[in-house]
């Protein structure tokens, strides 16, 4: 069902852990679903240094928190807001169709983790 | 040296045995008659067939003809419960099943529900067994059908279907049981069960797959599903599979010759498994009966707190353990398990449920080397959960 770049990526996925006092804190997801996604952010002058998840969910849910993690070290902000979820997925290789849920939550962990960014420079 | 990937995913299916195999062959090749054709060929398959329900009837103790061959479990169920109310909706429509049946059960359920008729469920408490009191407040006047399966698929509980069947015949409804599971592995006689229904797969035993049965006791009338051809005494239209039914029965005869020997050392397997997980990895619950008489002997199954069920699947499946979840993920639909859900255990544990299901092939080092890569996926996955850290200061589960 899952490709080998997804069953690689999950097997050793990246960023896994949680930065402390982070810039940007991102959480989607809730239990009931299945899904729980968590992003933390290290930001410098809106550049992304260091990004890092937990995740309580599937293998695709596991694959694509590293994946969208690995893809936005180094960006600005701004770049990793276009980050979607079909380029989390195209990283990827493709997922089985009844997974692509899975990384929308990539996308919408990172907006969140960015908002929680913004509101905390303006606060 | 233990031989990878391990299968404990028997509740799934079985690998087909030897016996029946070699039964089978000649059926594929030089006596592959149609059973229905009057030559010499189907003569031949004709008696292969006959042979086949005397067999199995003679182990359920039942009438050969009383025995009607399917394509499996899941027609089985959908015969019993759509033929029984179609073919008793002048009297009721009231039908009531378990709220843990295989979906092949409830789907119909639902289906039929579409078509005007009333679905209630018993209620089960938090190991799966049937509430006896509160079927008996359900049945109604125009109850026609109660179903109940004999032992769950998931969870393994064995359920008091004798004391449901007399429930069910008090109120004037007929009973059936789904014993997918259980035909083969318990001892079933369907005189002592009383029901007038009862469903059986061939694949679950070790038989081939696409094959299965249901018993209807003589005098009950339910409509057909499949119509056709003569077969089946004109019940079940369609070309009887023969080397399947062939390969069956002699997968039932010889699971019902080592039925004891089996159930005894796959229960040890069990039962050391459930001993092992319990106290080397935290924050788990057994799901089903704690009472392993009272659960199908080759199942297990866990609630892994604060982590996924398909990713644990997906982690033992990279270590070469084959395995089942009850995950919302595993299934495809967003609910998880509804055999969980419906013993009240809260969705986030359903979504991280596991079904070990042992067979007569697996072996005691299969069951250690398992709980040993249990542990350290568990422990991985647990260090990736964002729940983990904010709940394991709380201690007890």
């Amino acid at each position: 069902m899952y490709n080998e770049k997804v069953m690689d990526v999950f097997k050793n996925p990246k960023n896994v852990g949680e930065i402390e006092n982070p810039d940007g804190i991102g959480t989607v997801g809730n239990e009931k679903c299945g899904d729980i996604m968590q992003i933390t952010l290290r930001i410098k002058d809106d550049v992304i240094t260091d990004a890092k998840f937990k995740t309580f969910g599937c293998a695709a849910a596991i694959a694509t928190s590293s994946t969208a993690t690995e893809m936005i070290k180094g960006m600005t902000v701004e770049d990793a807001l276009k980050v979607t979820n079909k380029k989390v997925i195209e990283t990827l290789g493709g997922l089985p169709a009844q997974k692509i849920h899975c990384s929308v939550l990539a996308e919408e962990a990172i907006k969140k983790a960015i908002e929680d960014y913004r509101a905390k420079q303006k606060a | 040296m233990i031989k990878k990937p391990i299968y404990f995913d028997h509740a799934a299916t079985t690998p087909l045995c030897a016996e029946a195999l070699e039964k089978m062959a000649p059926y594929f090749t030089e006596m592959a008659g149609n059973a229905n054709s009057q030559h010499i060929f189907g003569r031949q398959a004709m008696a292969a067939v006959d042979n086949a329900r005397d067999t199995i009837a003679g182990i359920i103790n039942c009438k050969p003809n009383e025995l009607y061959f399917t394509s499996g479990g899941t027609e089985s169920d959908n015969w019993a419960l759509r033929g029984a109310a179609h073919a008793l909706k002048y009297k009721g429509k009231h039908l009531i099943i378990s709220p843990i049946e295989h979906a092949a059960m409830i789907a119909t359920a639902k289906a039929l529900e579409k078509e005007g008729f009333e679905i209630e469920f018993m209620k089960v408490d938090e190991e799966g067994f049937v509430d006896l009191d509160h079927l008996k407040s359900i049945v109604r006047k125009d109850t026609v059908f109660v179903g109940c399966m004999l032992a769950n698929n998931e969870v393994g509980t064995v359920e008091p279907v004798k004391e449901i069947a007399k429930i069910a015949h008090e109120a004037g409804a007929l009973c059936f049981t789904d014993a997918v599971q259980a035909a083969g592995v318990l001892d079933i006689d369907v005189k002592d069960l009383g029901v007038d229904m009862m469903s059986m797969s061939s694949h679950k035993i070790y038989g081939p797959k696409g094959v299965g049965a249901l018993y209807i006791k003589n005098g009950v009338s339910i409509e057909s599903i499949i119509t056709g051809g003569h077969q089946e005494r004109m019940r079940r239209g369609g070309t009887t599979n023969v080397p399947g039914v062939v390969g069956f029965a002699e997968a039932f005869r010889i699971a019902a010759e080592e039925r004891e020997k089996n159930a005894k050392y796959v229960s040890s397997l069990r039962d050391r498994f459930i001993d092992r997980v319990i106290k080397e990895v935290p924050y788990v619950k057994l799901n089903g009966p704690a009472d392993g008489a009272k659960r199908l002997p080759a199942n297990a199954d866990f609630s892994f707190k604060f982590i996924e069920g398909e990713s644990i699947l997906f982690s033992l499946d990279l270590a070469g353990i084959a395995v089942s979840s009850g995950s919302a993920c595993s299934s495809g639909s967003l609910e998880p398990s509804h055999v969980l859900l419906a013993l009240g255990v809260p969705e986030g544990l359903a979504h991280g449920s596991i079904r070990f299901s042992f067979g007569k092939h697996n072996t005691m080092e299969e069951v250690d080397y398992a709980v040993e890569v249990i542990k350290q996926a568990v422990d991985r996955l647990r260090n990736m959960s964002p729940l983990f850290k904010a709940e394991s200061e709380v201690k007890n589960v």
